[in-house]
């Protein structure tokens, strides 16, 4: 049986579990033994988008050390996926030997939608899920990785789902990590203007690739009273 | 970030007309250069993105070098050029040049660059009328507010408020329709056109090998501004200088596209030294202001300095989701937007407005449109970082420092990172929702997340508890 290890990422561990827990079920159902490296804790992306290189670097040398053995590496994110396969290299630039170890995991990282399409080769997973959902495109999915279709694709397996394409999928949900807080009232902004295209579709459920946004989605959904859920990618695939 | 900045920003999110004018006058522009640089209409975009990128990196590269050739050829079409350190200086051979000539009026077209430099504030301060040609900028000038948008600088009015401005500010008739108000600023302007000694441009591009100082504009106000008075003085930053006039092939295919959506300006204007003989129009004296006002500063700087390749367009500024909900007139300086957000901080030293480059959620909308592919995130990042590095006094900064720190410590470290999972679960764990904290925990981040939102609780078991019984769970 092919092994893949996962890094469910600090925030899924914390907040959302569940996401993780579903990515296994997912994994394990087409055929793949999970590995969960207990070492691991978080990327470092929250200290290097907020200025804080060298807190970033041990960070991600904690990362590399708990990874530098996995053969693939799958992640609920595109965002953390986008931290290690794009900014390691930055933040090494000077190290050679931790730039060599980030260079030899680059392409051993793999975003949970992108390795179930391009390395485990599977497009139905088998799911069903009676929901009327739209797909919020995550930036650095969508930016930094070329993450555009193969989501959808999933969904569009998954029976009795239907999908609805918002006008603004692409817009920034307006989490963007520490400038949530530093800047309240514009990220809070920005999370209304997604949830008024949001509401448009019609649609009861948001599903994206990234919990982080799906925390500013549902919090800003939440707030505004509206019966509309949000679910991770892995989640609705786990449904059946 | 000061007082009054936080209150124009405040102010600006809760006008929900102006949030409506912010948002659909960009959204038209994004869907307008979305239809003209699709795929079926312009083919090789991406490779004109790129051509333009290793264009300008060329250019920005040898600066020396197509600076001195763009001056000899200037020079040699009988014009003068004049290098400025700053504003001040730029300023002073103007205000000069008009005492020599005995100019008491000048008209401008369209210069981002003399807004910088607060010309107009300096030339009035020495009785010199200086007058806006560009409808846009005439009516911000009228309304004495800077440029909303460095494309569209009255962006954010609707008409109605330009008639009553036009009412107010001209005593005519209030006139709602557009073209009747351009009619009218037509009137204003047509008198100052004729009666001006001396004509203001900027500088879109500054062909080296032909000494041209290229502008490109859509009300032919540009045109007029540099023929008709006796004189004309351009005015460019340093970095809008390229190499060859075949260059232009590439950039106005690109500049206007990514601008708002046409195809190409309805004017280009060479203007090339002052008028020969034989020539029916043209200037008497022609003079290029080569600004620097903390260009070499950026140019010194291997990685950043590729925000000179700006060509602004104001692309990033029509996708960029923080623009669109502050507007253009809460950022310091007077380039508002990803591209403002990156030069300032590096014109003014990035101490000055220390959160300005934290005012972004790193979408990367801008690098994505950007005609010239500047890594605008990678940059906002690189001067994060050196925010950081400047060691800030204040207390905010010094308790953010202190956290990352332990925090990087304690993410190093998987039982601590574990325990304080258990922490925070035993404190914000449950069912539901955290709508509201205590009032003294209210300043933290947690208070900054719950002002606009809700979190969900905590739950009680974190992943690798799930796994752990799941397995042991799967050995029964
Ligand atoms: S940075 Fe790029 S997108 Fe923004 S104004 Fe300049 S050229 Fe246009």
């Amino acid at each position: 049986m092919p092994r893949a290890s996962i890094f469910v990422t600090c925030i899924v561990d914390q907040l959302y579990p569940k996401v993780g827990m579903a990515m296994v079920d997912v994994l394990e159902r087409i055929g793949w033994q999970v590995d969960f490296p207990e070492r691991q804790t978080c990327c470092g992306q929250p200290a290097f988008n907020t200025g804080y290189r060298d807190e970033a670097r041990t960070v991600a040398r904690h990362f590399l050390d708990v990874f530098r053995d996995a053969e693939y590496i799958v992640v609920p994110s595109g965002s953390c996926t986008s931290m290690i396969a794009h900014h390691y290299a930055e933040l090494f630039q000077n190290e050679p030997e931790w730039l060599a170890l980030t260079h030899r995991l680059e392409p051993r990282i793999w975003e949970f939608s992108k390795f179930l399409l391009e390395v485990a080769r599977v497009e139905d997973v088998g799911a069903r899920l009676e929901r009327v959902a739209t797909f919020h495109d995550s930036c650095h999915g969508l930016r930094e990785l070329g993450i555009k279709e193969g989501p959808r694709r999933l969904l569009a397996r998954v029976q009795g789902l239907s999908l609805r394409e918002m006008d603004a999928a692409e817009e920034c949900c307006g989490f963007g990590g520490t400038f949530s807080v530093k800047f309240p009232e514009i990220s809070g902004g920005m999370a209304r203007t997604k949830i008024d295209s949001i509401q448009r579709t019609g649609a009861d459920l948001v599903v994206g690739i990234d919990v982080s946004c799906l925390l500013q989605i549902q919090g800003a959904l939440s707030r505004a009273g509206l019966p509309v859920g949000t679910m991770h990618l892995a989640e609705v695939l786990a449904c059946r | 970030m000061t007082g009054a900045q936080e209150q124009k920003i405040r102010q600006t999110l809760d006008d929900a007309n102006l949030q409506l004018a912010i948002y659909t006058a960009t959204g038209r522009l994004m869907s307008h250069r979305k239809a003209a640089v699709a795929e079926d209409v312009l083919p090789d975009f991406q490779e004109l993105r790129t051509q333009a990128n290793l264009l300008k990196r060329h250019a920005i590269e040898n600066l020396d070098h197509y600076l001195e050739q763009f001056e000899s050829q200037v020079v040699a079409h009988g014009g003068k050029v004049i290098y400025a350190r700053d504003g001040a200086e730029a300023s002073e051979f103007l205000i000069d040049l008009a005492k020599k000539k005995g100019a008491r009026l000048m008209v401008k077209s369209k210069s981002m660059t003399t807004e910088e430099i607060d010309l107009n504030e300096r030339l009035e301060r020495q009785g010199i009328e200086p007058v806006e040609t560009d409808l846009g900028e005439y009516i911000m000038q009228l309304a004495h507010e800077r440029p909303y948008h460095i494309v569209a600088p009255a962006l954010h009015l609707t008409r109605y408020d330009v008639a009553d401005l036009f009412t107010r500010k001209l005593g005519v008739e209030r006139e709602t329709e557009i073209e009747k108000q351009t009619k009218i600023a037509r009137a204003v302007l047509r008198q100052k056109f004729l009666a001006a000694d001396i004509g203001i441009s900027g500088a879109n591009f500054l062909v080296a090998d032909s000494g041209a100082v290229v502008i490109v504009t859509n009300e032919g106000n540009g045109r007029m501004a540099t023929t008709l008075p006796r004189i004309h003085v351009a005015i460019a930053g340093i970095e809008k200088v390229i190499p060859r006039a075949q260059d232009l092939a590439v950039f106005l295919k690109i500049l206007a596209r990514s601008a708002n959506g046409q195809h190409i300006t309805v004017y280009t204007s060479f203007l090339a030294g002052p008028r020969r003989e034989g020539e029916i129009d043209g200037p008497e004296e022609f003079y290029v202001v080569l600004l620097d006002n903390g260009r070499t500063r950026l140019l010194a700087d291997r990685e950043k300095r590729q925000s000179l390749y700006c060509i602004r367009c104001g692309a990033c500024l029509n996708h960029c989701p923080v623009y669109r909900k502050v507007g253009g007139h809460s950022y310091p300086g007077v380039y508002g937007g990803p591209i403002g957000a990156i030069i300032t901080p590096q014109y003014l030293g990035v101490t000055h407005d220390p959160w300005l480059p934290f005012a972004s959620s790193l979408c990367g909308a801008c690098a994505e449109v950007c005609p010239v592919k500047i890594e605008i995130p990678k940059l906002l990042l690189a001067l994060r970082s050196e925010v950081v590095q400047a060691k800030l006094r204040d207390t905010q900064s010094r308790i953010e420092r202190l956290s990352f720190r332990v925090w990087a410590w304690a993410m190093r470290r998987p039982r601590i990172y574990e325990m304080l999972g258990f922490m925070g679960s035993a404190l914000l764990g449950g069912e539901g929702w955290i709508r509201r904290l205590p009032k003294l925990l209210s300043h933290g981040p947690l208070g900054a997340w719950l002002s606009q939102r809700d979190l969900p609780r905590l739950p009680a078991r974190s992943f690798r508890q799930l796994w752990r019984a799941r397995r042991k769970a799967g050995e029964n």
